[in-house]
């Protein structure tokens, strides 16, 4: 089963301080390997906190852990992930002519792959 | 535990953009490292802790240790051999190391943007179209009693901008802190930051613009069908209130981030935002500043604009500064497979980039500056690994509402600067140009002496 999600990639204290150890670092590729679902999105997808999904879209496609959030603290429909080498797998080149691709607000499928 | 602590007072944080300079740094001078950072966040701590000196190579040519001389060398030669270099990176070094990194890229005429492309670029566009009404961050805290945070998280990304500048900092026409203060926070998400926020609004995804149009026509006067809750997820109601706060406030201010400049709309959201803080000043004093997130992303935009005249995306091919944000944005040169070698300076594009732009930064010829291995570094043709600003290395930085603060370090590291190494990168491609020129029978001393201030 999978569902088109909106991603959006940002900071958190967490990757903040894991890539003062090292990008090349466990503890940040982790930090950038996590998503965070609204919990009742993942309810309806059979998932449960710590499983795989796959994240693809027309540029690419990255495997991660998803973990759940509260619904109100989340929307439905909208998946959060600390940016990083995976999210850079979903980034479209194309800056519109101003420089900047959009790293945020990323239309993706997510998909249940393992447990 | 060593005697050998030395403390450093009044020290400053490069993390972030708030570049806190009220740091209290415990250095442990036999063990090479920061015991204790008083007064830091996380972050800070984070960054203290983790930049010690680590067991490297100052300079490495394909994974091969060498001398730095060899290295720099190897660099020039790599830059001036190439037809469109890019430079690219800047906003974790200082502006006299960033100043050496526009000479060279002038001298080789080549292509000089920094991570403001890929940050607030969008809004660098939007101030060149609106203008900006700006403040520093002391009169914020000082006189500011409307805050309003537009999509960014600054407690996880920024963590005593709250404390220190705006939310509960006691100022002069503030003594009462928070309590004089109204704070309002703008996001999708429901986030750290929210806890602060007297008023929290949460637009629809994708609807800032839209958000922002409305509080526009509502400053002004005009009349709003109460369907622009379904279009943007924001009661009518709310977005009066807020319109009216704003027109009554003493002085306001609005912080906005990447939630603006990194999504659909671009620097037309932070032009709208922008717009609306004029449009404000109708009514009373009010400001905006972008919240900036390395810690001298500012001083780059600053020493790029005062040496070109352009805060990034510079292009020198034709032997003079041209300016073009989609063409010579390093996003744009690396995923049209314009760049033919890249000179990257304390920045890791390799990881944070898209897609196609790291295939194309993977099969070019590559120079790195940087205080640790990244995934820019390790397959780098030369690397370099430097000492850390701020912490090993004085110079100048810029804070994010652009007031220029002087690092003071805490211990040496046996790795150079970033600037000593630009420097040599520097004189070694003036050298080599002249020689090219010499070579190619140009004419003679007239022609030499255009290029010797660089």
């Amino acid at each position: 089963m999978s569902e088109k999600m909106i991603l959006i990639p940002g900071r958190s204290s967490k990757q903040g301080t894991s890539l003062n150890q090292g990008k090349l670092k466990e503890e940040y590729k982790e930090v950038t390997s996590t998503l965070e679902m609204n919990s009742d999105d993942m309810n309806k997808m059979g998932l449960v906190d710590g499983d795989t999904v796959r994240l693809s879209n027309e540029t690419g496609e990255t495997t991660v852990r998803c973990i759940g959030v509260k619904p109100e603290d989340l929307p439905a429909g909208i998946a959060f992930i600390p940016y990083g080498p995976p999210s850079s797998q979903l980034m479209a080149s194309d800056t519109a002519g101003c420089g900047m691709p959009l790293s945020k607000h990323m239309e993706v499928e997510i998909e249940k792959i393992s447990t | 535990m060593t005697e050998n602590i030395k403390i450093v007072e009044n020290a400053t944080c490069t993390f972030c953009g708030c570049v806190c300079d009220d740091m209290i740094l415990h250095v442990d001078m036999d063990e090479k490292r920061i015991t204790k950072a008083k007064n830091a966040c996380i972050l800070g701590r984070a960054w203290f802790a983790e930049h010690t000196i680590e067991d490297a190579p100052a300079a490495m040519i394909d994974g091969k240790t060498v001398s730095i001389e060899e290295a720099i060398e190897e660099a020039a030669q790599t830059l001036m051999k190439a037809k469109f270099p890019i430079t690219y990176g800047l906003s974790d070094t200082t502006c006299e190391a960033q100043r050496q990194a526009v000479a060279i890229s002038d001298i080789i005429k080549g292509n000089i943007d920094t991570t403001t492309s890929v940050c607030h670029g969008p809004s660098g566009l939007a101030f060149q179209g609106v203008g900006e009404s700006t403040s520093t961050l002391g009169e914020v805290k000082n006189r500011a009693d409307l805050v309003i945070y537009w999509g960014g998280n600054p407690a996880e990304s920024h963590p005593r901008h709250f404390g220190r500048y705006a939310v509960t900092p006691k100022g002069m026409f503030t003594p009462g802190g928070k309590k004089d203060r109204t704070i309002v926070l703008v996001d999708v998400r429901k986030t750290k930051s929210s806890p602060v926020a007297d008023i929290l609004i949460r637009p629809k995804p994708g609807k800032d613009f839209e958000v922002l149009w409305a509080l526009r026509a509502l400053v002004k006067g005009k009349k709003l069908s109460s369907d622009i809750e379904d279009r943007t997820g924001v009661p009518l109601e709310t977005l009066k209130d807020l319109s009216e706060r704003m027109k009554n406030c003493r002085f306001g201010v609005l912080f906005f981030g990447m939630g603006l400049t990194m999504t659909r709309g671009r620097h037309f959201n932070s032009g709208a935002l922008l717009a609306l803080a004029t449009d404000l000043n109708e009514f009373t004093h009010f400001v905006a500043k972008p919240v900036r997130g390395h810690g001298n992303v500012t001083g780059a935009d600053n020493v790029v604009s005062w040496q070109t005249g352009y805060p990034f995306g510079v292009n020198f091919s034709r032997g003079y500064p041209r300016f073009n944000p989609g063409e010579f944005t390093t996003v744009d040169t690396l995923a049209n497979a314009h760049a033919d070698a890249a000179l990257i300076i304390a920045s890791d594009p390799a990881s944070n980039f898209p897609k196609k732009a790291i295939e194309h930064l993977k099969s070019i010829p590559v120079v790195v500056l940087d205080t640790k291995c990244t995934e820019t570094s390790k397959d780098a043709h030369v690397a370099f690994r430097t000492s850390t600003y701020g912490i090993n290395t004085s110079g100048t930085v810029y804070r994010m509402d652009d007031v220029p603060i002087t690092l003071r370090p805490a211990f040496e590291s046996p790795f150079p600067d970033d600037y000593t190494i630009l420097t040599g990168i520097r004189k070694r491609v003036n050298e080599l140009m002249l020689a090219k020129h010499y070579a190619t029978g140009a004419t003679g001393e007239k022609k030499v002496a255009s290029m010797t201030p660089l």
